[in-house]
């Protein structure tokens, strides 16, 4: 499996750690709303199909990236950097104004 | 440890066991047997019965199991034999095996650490000693030991407390020194030159492998002669329901009912769960993949494991030796694995035992692995009403399949889990009682 990097090109798979789904939201830390904890901490979307999740090109450049992969063929149709990746960002620090 | 161990003789325990399990054989009359065998080979071997029958689906059923591996199989057995309930379909969209009890690298063991883990592996070990018997099918169970070497001296101390912890639980555990691990296992690069020199081991003499197409042959045929319908080449491609109640199964030859459905479907527990309108799931889907090669004279007598990477090896009785490592790390549902798995698995297997360094790899090939957020399975009534599931087996559910049946077939006979599968709900997660064998957390490719 290659992995074409947006700054390094085609990589190895072998290069890269896998981190897991992408789009899962962590909730706001000063929530008590358990199911959705649970939720984010232990469930999985986990499709037979298009699957988003998170790669960081930890034997590279370091980015964490956005690849969008068929789970099935291993076919993979995109690869963006995360950080350009909205989600990722939790919901207590949406909103720009919540930052220091 | 070792003066423990003495005393509560391993031998001694393994014949008292056999002899009160041995009145409760109740196998109708031994198909396959010295007598048979003869029989059948003066009359050119043209007389044998087929293992299981090709049924057509009837209608309805009183409990539909979905899935023909290991599990299901054992399962819709155990229902037939255990709870007489035997108006039962094992729906299976391959061939018997296809799926992972055709894949796997035959390991059977319960030298886990946590208490649910130890109680119900043991279950399993201890109905593993009886199988063969039990089903009148030899399912080539061979206890040659599993022994885990340990690389660092904080290793040793941390496979010494699961061995105290399995002796606490009733179940056989030796730490063995260099010098005797050198004396049973030639070849294993242990002190010296090796690259990863070992201090010790924890042996668990009861362990050992089996001949896995046999466990699902032997479990068809036995559910098959108590009734059970087995049907391959059947795929189930949706659910009927009444509200949220499961009614039954739609599939490739048309809808099913039944008052139960089981599902039992290991790697394929996404998919088949998303049918039923169950879209989340603490089970990521990897794969995993196994490796033999060509046939040598016997030399690695016990299955032994690699402390200072992840590598488990064992040689079948044909020569070859099977061996497997970590499961790739990513989602999927390909049966086929990437290659920088492959590189690692060869380059621990040759740290290990050097001399294997040219021996020609046969084949390889991948399993898909329904690997859980905690490392533990899942055995339990539910989700929805009418439906019960089974899977989280990562890649130790081979060893399970006769616990794993059983108990499966106890939670749906009764509508209520045994106290070996007790732990293993669904809902743990959600109350924080994971069964975390590693404390590696909810990361399946860790576990
Ligand atoms: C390479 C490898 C090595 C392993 N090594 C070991 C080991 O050494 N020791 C150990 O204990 N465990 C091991 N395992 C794990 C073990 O094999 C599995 O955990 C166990 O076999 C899973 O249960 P099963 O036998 O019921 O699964 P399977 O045999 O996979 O059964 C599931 C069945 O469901 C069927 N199915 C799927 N979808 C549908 C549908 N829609 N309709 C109908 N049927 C469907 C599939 O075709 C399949 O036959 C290994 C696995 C692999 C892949
Ligand atoms: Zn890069």
């Amino acid at each position: 499996m290659l992995i074409t990097c947006p700054y390094c090109g085609p990589r190895d798979v072998s290069e890269f750690t896998y981190q897991g789904e992408a789009g899962r939201t962590r909730p706001d830390p000063a929530s008590t709303d358990r199911a959705a904890w649970d939720g984010y901490v232990y469930d999985r979307l986990n499709p037979a199909g298009e699957h988003s999740e998170y790669w960081q090109h930890s034997g590279g450049c370091r980015a964490h990236l956005l690849v969008k992969r068929n789970t099935l063929t291993h076919e993979i149709a995109s690869v963006a950097f995360a950080r350009e990746d909205q989600r990722i960002h939790s919901a207590g620090r949406r909103g720009k104004g919540a930052r220091p | 440890m070792r003066k423990a161990m003495a005393e509560n003789s391993l031998w001694r325990r393994r014949a008292a066991y056999r002899l009160a399990h041995r009145s409760k054989r109740n196998v109708p009359m031994a198909e396959y047997s010295a007598l048979s065998l003869l029989r059948n080979a003066l009359s050119g071997n043209r007389d044998w019965t087929p293992a299981w029958r090709k049924p057509d689906p009837k209608p309805a059923y009183d409990v539909i199991i979905v899935g023909g591996g290991g599990h299901g199989l054992a399962t819709a057995y155990y229902l037939a034999k255990e709870h007489g309930i035997t108006n039962v379909a094992v729906i299976e969209k391959g061939y018997l095996g296809s799926g992972n009890v055709g894949r796997n690298t035959t390991i059977v063991r319960s030298n886990y650490l946590l208490p649910d883990s130890i109680r119900f592996y043991e279950h399993s070990l201890k109905l593993w000693e009886n199988l063969s018997h039990d089903l009148n099918y030899n399912v080539m169970f061979s206890q040659r030991g599993m022994l885990n070497l340990a690389h660092t001296p904080g290793q040793a101390d941390d496979f010494i407390r699961r061995g105290n912890a399995m002796r606490h639980e009733r179940v056989d555990a030796e730490w063995l020194t260099p010098a005797e691990i050198a004396r049973q296992v030639p070849g294993l690069a242990i002190g010296g030159t090796a690259r990863f020199p070992v201090v010790g081991g924890l042996l668990q003499p009861r362990g050992g492998t089996a001949r896995h197409d046999a466990v699902a042959w032997g479990y068809a045929r036995g559910a098959d002669r108590r009734g059970v319908d087995i049907i391959e080449n059947c795929e189930v491609t949706g659910f009927l329901r009444d509200g949220d109640r499961i009614t039954g199964v739609k599939t490739t030859r048309g809808e099913i009912r039944a008052g139960k459905v089981g599902v039992a479907v290991a790697g394929s527990t996404g998919q088949v769960m998303k049918l039923a309108g169950v879209d989340r799931l603490p089970i990521e889907s990897h794969v995993l993949q196994a490796f033999v090669s060509e046939s040598l004279k016997p030399f690695i007598h016990t299955v032994v494991t690699f402390g200072a990477g992840h590598l488990y090896i064992s040689q079948s009785d044909k020569g070859g030796l099977v061996f497997g490592g970590d499961i790739d790390g990513y989602n999927t549902y390909a049966q086929r694995g990437n290659l920088p798995v492959v590189e690692e698995v060869m380059s621990e297997m040759v740290a290990l035992f050097p001399g294997l360094a040219r021996v020609r790899l046969l084949r390889s090939w991948g399993g898909i692995m329904d690997m859980s957020m905690d490392g533990s399975p899942i055995i339990t009534t539910g989700p929805l009403p009418g439906m019960y599931l089974n899977c989280g087996w990562c890649y130790g559910g081979f060893k399970a399949t006769p616990a794993s049946g059983w108990s499966f077939a106890w939670t749906i006979a009764r509508d209520e889990p045994h106290r070996i599968n007790a732990a293993y709900t669904l809902e743990r997660f959600h109350r924080g009682a994971v069964i975390d064998e590693k404390g590696q957390g909810a990361t399946p490719r860790l576990h």
